[in-house]
């Protein structure tokens, strides 16, 4: 098993170009050489998960959570607040009882 | 959406081209519960900044989600109203950053929504499908503070988590309105209906009630659907009607001219009364939906629903329905408006006990438009017998009216206390004969045909009796008196 | 007079009876840490204060006739992933560096009113990911029996300072093995339990739906007691189980005649180091000794566990961790716009590790691969809870190796993420399944580090399984 794992299928599945999308999407700044890292790092992992392309699952249900269960629900009854200043103390920057943030772009005018 | 665009430009358009206007709404709605919709700090509006917050609604770490009740409760009745299928669901992540999203997502609902397949029937019969109606979490607020007013130049933003978690019903409905003024009836009877079953105030200006246009034209006559746009930051039902009506009128424009319409998102500015783009398609976020791990399946107990079902208050359309029956004659507009207005079950229960329906009508129609107040029916049906039976003036019976809505009473005692007495028919048939004596020319060319002199002689009546008289009874002793 | 290392059952007896003081214990304990913390590096904080004056209360209790709880005066470390008020938890990120909770963990709760004394937050891999604890953003710990190796991880602090005699009793989390592999590795106890059989509430998230908590002890009877106190349904946590939990302490003595048990096949083969190998089978024996019925069990999806564990974790963690944001708590890198100062402040405080994970997540959830991934792992899923499903009705209990190898070297795996990520490969997919396991040291590899046996039990099998862990114990 652990052969099967080691073995890397050499081919290569994130270009660096995928690379700096998916950390557009994940809000990170990637150096180039973190990025050439990562697409190598990443493809390799891809093609080793790629193993699971070979078994007959498409019939399968997904697993979202180990047991099949339904939610439970709570009452709609008014319980435990945090306390404002406390929260506020713990914040980078703050004003006025909010929290202050720069800029955000990309909204209407 | 659909496979077959009109993307073409130019493509069967020439100048006499009448081109059809396709548009589908997405609303959400606030739903009136107490507490947010995985949370227990309060769902109220207003507040200081930042204080309905709990680990929960600010996304702290090690904080979990645990589902209302009620907010389920209050989703399944909007659903049932709508005649959706209510049934298992699943709540999904929607990733993406924002100061005012707490966790980084927002927990909704993907592609297994608590209602799907319903529709909704417009006043004038037509019917618009609902393809689902999912709940999901409101965001805070961030609001913009100095700088040029141009965002990106320079200020800052404050975000207020007070409304982070409140939860929402989104009720997507199919693109099968037709014109702006049916996107407002629609919105104006999903309002009805969420009032009706007490699942949200539905208050546009406040915000708890918004609505999204994606707006397309096509050539009459075609199935495909153009480009569409969506548009955002509509916050009445007239500021929504000009918002397509522009919207449309400018994709008009576009392909006319041969240019192609872009998917965008755009907003609507009511100063200006335009649209302007916010974000093209190629920007739109790639939002990586999966299921919430940190909540199990909902599934609704069907016993639960079907108790939810028989709970269910009347619907606008029904209590139309029934307003219409009783009140055949009536303007379907004014039926509308009483349903609209919750005054149906009082005018039932007023003509049910013997007011005319169309006096009944008209009183609800112009003069309660503030309310009832006081009135009952029992008294609003015994006013309507009172005036029809010539006790009252049509004025006299205003000012009844709206000391009954102030301070309740019987009409007859108000009508007493206000002087009103009925002028009994024998006093008012001297009066008229002692005018026609002291008139004789007048009444000469009323005798020879001059109809318009009858205004004449009911404002001489209503002057020796300071206005007393029924003017309709005065019309008729005048016609009785005429030579045969 | 009892000695002050003792188990957390001797000591919580002791100060229930008045016979020594819960400050005594408690001063022991941080002596201990006085002494040795600068090698081992266990712990992110030392709460000195905290415990002292928690330990008066205990006395103070005992002195008024009261009774603490079962956990009386002892001495609990936490991992500094479970949130405690006021007390600075970090998850060893820089990004939360500072970050003191409004509120406590439900567990933390429940220590408290067991009578516990916290005494620390322990180090780990940043955000629970990785498996030698060498991914922290603040330094590196050691395992106490061998001062180059690594202890494990992500629970590496909890695990050190257990073995170390810091504590009697450690929490830790295991999202693919992160309690049993370092309990493996530094010669403790190290317990799993059932998914939702542990609340989460204030457990900071790595991978919801494989995230729990438990503890690491030095006596299979201390897991036992610790269990007990920790594992309730809580309405804070909607993956709660809500049928209350059966004792484990109680049928800890019940031994293990007539139980069915399979060694798994596919979890013992190539890869297994022959002294780990070695250890099972004299654990096999022992268990049969006693009376087990042993076989060879097979659960043939089990080898995809780590492909589809490297799916799905990532995928969940990358949508738990964008809420560290720059906004609300934690670190704040300044820049010219909100977007520009979310990507300034989480490329400067997550670690190389977390970047891995958060872009292997991300990319797994993106437009086009949901399917081909995540979807594709939570179908895997399913089909490894088939194979055990199969696997059950033939055997009670089911074992294996803990870790592929004793502990590894100080940055032997730091350069290969894959190498690392092998360490996980028996441990994981009982995390993928919901059921409970545990790690119990069993003797020493040829290297004389600690080697640990996993037994793993059906869903809620707790009982059963610290039934066979204290046979195993006993036999040593
Ligand atoms: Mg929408
Ligand atoms: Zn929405």
């Amino acid at each position: 098993m652990a052969v099967r794992w080691l073995v890397a299928m050499g081919q290569k599945r994130i270009t660096k170009h995928d690379c700096a999308h998916v950390a557009a999407l994940a809000r990170l700044q990637l150096t180039d050489k973190e990025l050439e890292r990562f697409s190598v790092q990443l493809g390799e992992l891809l093609d080793h998960v790629a193993e699971v392309e070979s078994l007959d699952i498409a019939d399968l249900a997904p697993t979202m959570h180990p047991f099949e269960l339904f939610t439970p629900m709570r009452l709609d009854e008014p319980g435990e607040v945090l306390d404002s200043e406390e929260v506020l103390s713990q914040a980078p920057h703050f004003e006025n009882g909010q929290f202050r943030v720069p800029p955000v772009l990309g909204e209407a005018l | 959406m659909t496979a077959d665009r009109l993307d073409v430009p130019g493509l069967g358009v020439s100048a006499d081209t009448e081109w059809e206007i396709v548009v589908g709404l997405e609303v959400h709605a606030e739903l009136a519960t107490q507490t947010k919709l995985f949370s227990a700090s309060s769902n109220r509006f207003g507040g200081e900044p930042n204080t309905h917050i709990d680990s929960v609604s600010l996304g702290l770490p090690g904080s979990l989600p645990v589902v209302n009740q009620k907010a389920v409760e209050l989703a399944i009745r909007v659903g049932l109203a709508l005649n959706c299928t209510v049934g298992p669901s699943v709540f999904a992540r929607k990733n993406y950053f924002y100061p005012d999203m707490p966790k980084g997502y927002q927990i909704s609902q993907y592609d297994q929504p608590i209602n799907t397949n319903g529709w909704l029937e417009l006043p004038g019969g037509k019917r618009i499908g609902i393809e689902r109606a999912h709940l999901e979490e409101d965001t805070g607020k961030t609001t913009h503070i100095g700088g040029s007013g141009r965002i990106h130049e320079a200020g800052y933003s404050l975000v207020d988590y007070n409304r982070a978690g409140v939860p929402l019903i989104e009720i997507v409905g199919r693109p099968e309105l037709r014109s702006a003024q049916e996107a407002r009836q629609y919105v104006a009877e999903l309002r009805a209906i969420l009032v009706a079953v007490r699942a949200s105030d539905g208050k546009m200006e406040e915000g708890s009630l918004r609505v999204d246009c994606n707006v397309s034209v096509r050539p009459m006559g075609s199935e495909a659907l153009g480009t569409r746009c969506e548009i955002k930051n509509v916050n009445s039902l007239r500021s929504m009607g000009r918002a397509i009506d522009y919207e449309a009128r400018r994709q008009i424009e576009l392909l006319m001219s041969g240019e192609l319409v872009a998917q965008q998102t755009r907003h609507w500015n009511e100063d200006d009364g335009c649209t302007h783009a916010l974000r093209s398609k190629e920007e739109d976020y790639d939002y990586r939906y999966f299921p919430e791990p940190d909540l199990l399946p909902l599934d609704p107990d069907p016993e639960w629903v079907e108790e939810i079902r028989q709970r269910l208050p009347a619907l606008p359309r029904d209590r139309r329905l029934e307003l219409a029956k009783a009140a055949p004659s009536v303007d379907v507009d004014h039926i509308a408006l009483v349903v609209e207005r919750s005054m149906d079950t009082l005018t039932l229960v007023a003509i049910d006990e013997g007011g005319a329906p169309e006096r009944v009508m008209t009183h609800v129609v112009h003069n309660l438009a503030e309310g009832s107040g006081e009135l009952t029916a029992g008294a609003l049906a015994e006013m309507v017998q009172m005036e029809e039976a010539g006790e009252l003036t049509a004025t006299q019976a205003k000012k009844v009216l709206s000391t009954l809505v102030d301070g309740g009473g019987s009409p007859r005692q108000v009508a007493q206390t206000l002087g009103f007495e009925a002028i009994q028919s024998s006093e008012l048939a001297s009066i008229v004969d002692g005018l026609i004596a002291q008139y004789s020319d007048e009444w000469s060319r009323y005798c020879a045909g001059e109809t318009k002199l009858t205004g004449f002689f009911v404002g001489q009546v209503m002057k020796a009796t300071q206005g007393r008289a029924d003017g309709k009874v005065v019309t008729q002793l005048l016609h009785s008196r005429l030579e045969p | 007079m009892i000695q002050p290392f003792g188990t957390a059952t001797d000591i919580a007896a002791a100060v229930r009876s008045g016979q020594i003081s819960a400050s005594f214990v408690v001063d022991q304990h941080l002596g201990q840490i006085a002494q040795l913390e600068d090698e081992i590096c266990a712990f992110n904080i030392v709460t000195v204060e905290q415990a002292r004056s928690r330990a008066n209360e205990i006395d103070a209790q005992i002195a008024a006739g009261e009774d603490p709880g079962p956990l009386a005066g002892v001495p609990v470390a936490l991992k500094d992933n479970l949130c405690t008020r006021g007390i600075p938890t970090t998850c060893s990120s820089r990004i939360l560096e500072g970050w003191k909770p409004p509120y406590d963990a439900t567990v933390v709760e429940l220590l408290h009113q067991a009578g516990a004394v916290i005494i620390g937050k322990t180090n780990m891999d940043e955000f629970a990911m990785g498996s030698s604890t060498e991914n922290s953003a603040f330094r590196p710990t050691r395992n106490p029996h061998n001062l180059s190796r690594v202890p494990g991880g992500s629970s590496g602090g909890s695990a050190a300072a257990v073995a170390a005699g810091f504590t009697p009793i450690a929490l830790g989390s295991d999202t693919g093995g992160s309690i049993r592999q370092p309990a493996a590795l530094c010669g403790v106890v190290g317990v799993k339990p059932t998914y939702g059989r542990v609340s989460r509430y204030g457990l900071v998230a790595f991978a919801s739906s494989l995230d729990q908590i438990g503890p690491f002890t030095k006596t299979v009877a201390d897991a036992a007691l610790v269990t007990d106190v920790i594992a309730r349904p809580d309405g804070r946590d909607s993956t709660s189980i809500s049928e209350p939990a059966q004792s484990t302490a109680r049928v800890l003595h019940e031994g293990v005649a007539g139980l069915r048990v399979g060694v798994v096949a596919e979890l013992c083969g190539e890869g297994i180091d022959s002294d780990v190998a070695a250890r099972l089978q004299e654990a096999v024996a022992a268990l049969e000794e006693a009376g087990a019925q042993i076989g060879q069990a097979s659960v043939p999806a089990a080898i995809y566990g780590l492909s589809a564990y490297y799916l799905i974790a990532p995928a969940e963690a990358s949508s738990n961790l964008a809420r560290y944001d720059g906004v609300r708590y934690g670190l704040r890198v300044a820049a010219n716009s909100s977007p520009a100062m979310n990507i300034a402040t989480r490329s400067a405080g997550f670690g190389e590790e977390v970047k891995r994970r958060i872009m292997l997540g991300t990319y797994a959830l993106s437009a086009g691969y949901y399917d081909a991934y995540y979807g594709k792992a939570q179908k895997v899923r399913t089909l490894i809870i088939q194979d055990f499903a199969q696997a059950w009705e033939e055997f009670d209990l089911l074992l294996s190796p803990t870790s592929p190898t004793t502990a590894f070297l100080l940055g032997e795996r730091t350069a290969d993420p894959m190498a690392m990520y092998m360490s996980d490969v028996c441990t994981v997919p009982v995390n993928l399944t919901g059921q409970t396991a545990m790690s119990v040291p069993y003797g020493c590899g040829d290297d004389g580090l600690p080697v640990g046996v996993q037994i793993m039990a059906p869903a809620l099998g707790e009982p059963v399984m610290f039934r066979a862990a204290a046979v195993l114990e006993a036999s040593l």
